[in-house]
């Protein structure tokens, strides 16, 4: 194996034992921020001796040892310095070995799902939340995390530096909640992998092959999830609903790369085994009694599309009714606006153009180029030419995007 | 991407022999840690091709139905793992870490094929046709 070959075997390592390593690692040192330096040290140390004496037959235990035999040279220093030194440092050792030695053990779970919880805690704010779970939970690098967000490599290594002592500082334990602590705590964990999926999503240049991979991660870490806590719907929704969304990938970007809308788009694209996953996720948060929250009702949505074999067999009565529970459960404007499109689908432009008006009155939305862009199009439905004709121009300047702005421009003028 | 890790037959499984409890725990393992790691799509293992059939193209473009079972053993497949991993070594890892011996291949997906510019113009049109309500990406 050449040094390259050794460094992406070693790459390949990480990203799928970062995670356990650095669970079982903070559960040692009961500090998330610590645990993460630790494991960065063996992988360093792993850099230096692979080349030359090859991957060990099991990386993943390799890197576990190298890193605790680390840690608890440091627990012991730090605790010579406390003059406590070698009881401590023993105890420590006879307490703590036998159970790191066992790396994929029943407890592993539960520490991954502490490594989790801690993570996204609420004490952190959402961007760092979201840099530090890239990092500890997916095992990305500083700069890989940099270029998916479009934002310099410092500034996401202060991010996560400043989310490491704010866990120290503020003194949060590395526990997982339990009971009603956990579903009160869940949606900040389910926020972030959401934000991670839709960075990747929304990034329709395609110029960028990592953001894209966001996806995948956000999956990834959302089907972990869904193990760790199975009894939790609005996990299975969330899941479901990526899941649902990712099956469009290959039909969301025309063959320029501009983007196709989701009624436009040729569904023989779609990946029907994403689809099939989704579905199956949004019936085990259904199977589970509890009432419907923002995921699974998103998901419930996202599956209406999924099974409607062409846009025009759409069940638009059934998306209205799940958008209406959906406004109940997270009111805003933006659901609003989506309602509009599927009443108006379902019970023909007038009913839309009401909701849309009422939009328009409150003003919440003033500066979102959809909410003239739908009354635009609706407008037309209803044969009402020189309106629409200005709503699409004033939809074309408040939107930020050149080739979105084009379209709406084409509509303008297509209105005569 | 994804990777279609494939487990080849052997006379054992050809026979319809049963793993032993032994190879059915370390397979189970396995099974448990790709769901837990997030990378398994699908997995399925196969009756043997004693069970199955190969349809052949007839002269004059029909089909006619061969039953099985099939001889050359080492290159039929008795099941396959779907894993969503982030690159080749990473389904190299995973491939290192099953139990049996498995071959690895990559799955072809929708950006390897490149659209033929009649094919583009076929699906501009069709986009056109249908250009209607926005709102929904």
């Amino acid at each position: 194996m050449t040094v390259s070959e050794t460094h992406r075997a070693i790459e390949a390592v990480w990203r799928i034992e970062a995670a356990r390593l650095i669970a079982g690692l903070a559960r040692l040192v009961q500090d998330v921020g610590q645990a993460e330096e630790l494991a960065q040290d063996a992988l360093l140390i792993a850099l230096e001796k692979w080349p030359e004496t090859g991957v060990p037959p099991n990386p993943g235990a390799w890197l576990m040892s190298t890193a605790k035999h680390r840690a608890i040279d440091q627990l012991r220093r730090k605790e010579r310095l406390a003059r406590k030194q070698q009881e401590i440092g023993r105890d420590l050792e006879q307490r703590q070995h036998p159970e790191i030695e066992v790396d994929t053990g029943p407890d592993f779970g539960d520490d991954l799902l502490r490594l989790v919880f801690t993570a996204c805690h609420p004490v952190l704010s959402t961007e760092a939340r979201v840099a530090l779970a890239l990092r500890v939970l997916c095992g990305l690098t500083t700069k890989e995390i940099a270029r998916a967000f479009l934002v310099p490599e410092p500034t996401i290594a202060q991010r996560i530096v400043r989310a490491k002592k704010t866990l120290a500082r503020k003194q949060i334990p590395f526990e997982a909640p339990s009971g009603d602590e956990l579903a009160a705590r869940l949606p900040a964990v389910l926020e972030v992998v959401y934000l991670i999926f839709n960075e990747g999503y929304t990034a329709t240049s395609g110029a960028d092959w990592l953001r894209t991979e966001l996806c995948d991660d956000a999956l990834r870490l959302g089907r972990i999830l869904a193990g760790l806590v199975p009894g939790e719907p609005e996990v299975h929704g969330l899941v479901a609903l990526l899941e649902i969304q990712a099956s469009r990938t290959a039909a969301r970007t025309g063959p320029n790369g501009e983007p196709v809308l989701l009624l436009e788009q040729d569904r023989t694209r779609w990946d029907q085994l994403l689809i099939r996953r989704g579905l199956a996720a949004l019936q085990r948060a259904e199977e589970i009694d509890a009432p419907p929250g923002p995921y699974r009702l998103q998901a419930a949505i996202a599956a209406c599309h999924a099974r409607a074999r062409t846009a025009a067999e759409t069940d638009w009565a059934r998306i209205a009714r799940i958008y209406e529970q959906l406004s109940e459960v997270t009111p805003s404007p933006v659901v609003e606006l989506n309602r509009a499109v599927a009443v108006s689908m379902a019970f023909g432009p007038e009913h839309g153009l009401n909701l849309v008006d009422q939009l328009v009155a409150e003003g919440s939305l003033r500066d979102y180029h959809l909410l003239p862009s739908v009354r635009g199009d609706l407008l037309v439905k209803l044969d009402r030419p020189a309106e629409a004709r200005a709503e699409f121009e004033r939809a074309a300047e408040l939107t930020a995007n050149t080739r979105e702005r084009e379209l709406l421009l084409e509509r303008a003028e297509s209105c005569g | 991407m994804r990777y279609m890790m494939i487990v080849k037959s052997t006379p054992e499984t050809e026979n319809g022999a049963m793993p032993s409890p032994e190879e059915l725990k370390a397979m189970g393992d396995y099974n448990e840690e790709l769901v837990k790691s997030g990378v398994l799509l699908a997995g399925e293992g196969l009756h043997p091709s004693s069970e199955g059939f190969r349809t052949e193209i007839a002269t004059g473009g029909g089909r006619s139905v061969v039953d099985g079972p099939f001889t050359e053993a080492k290159e039929l497949i008795a099941g396959f793992w779907l894993l969503q991993v982030r690159s080749r070594e990473e389904a190299l890892e995973w491939a290192k870490r099953c139990p049996e011996p498995v071959e690895v291949r990559r799955v072809f997906e929708a950006e390897d094929f490149e659209m033929s510019e009649e094919e583009a113009e076929r699906e501009a049109k069709l986009r056109e046709q249908v250009r209607e309500a926005g709102g929904i990406a």
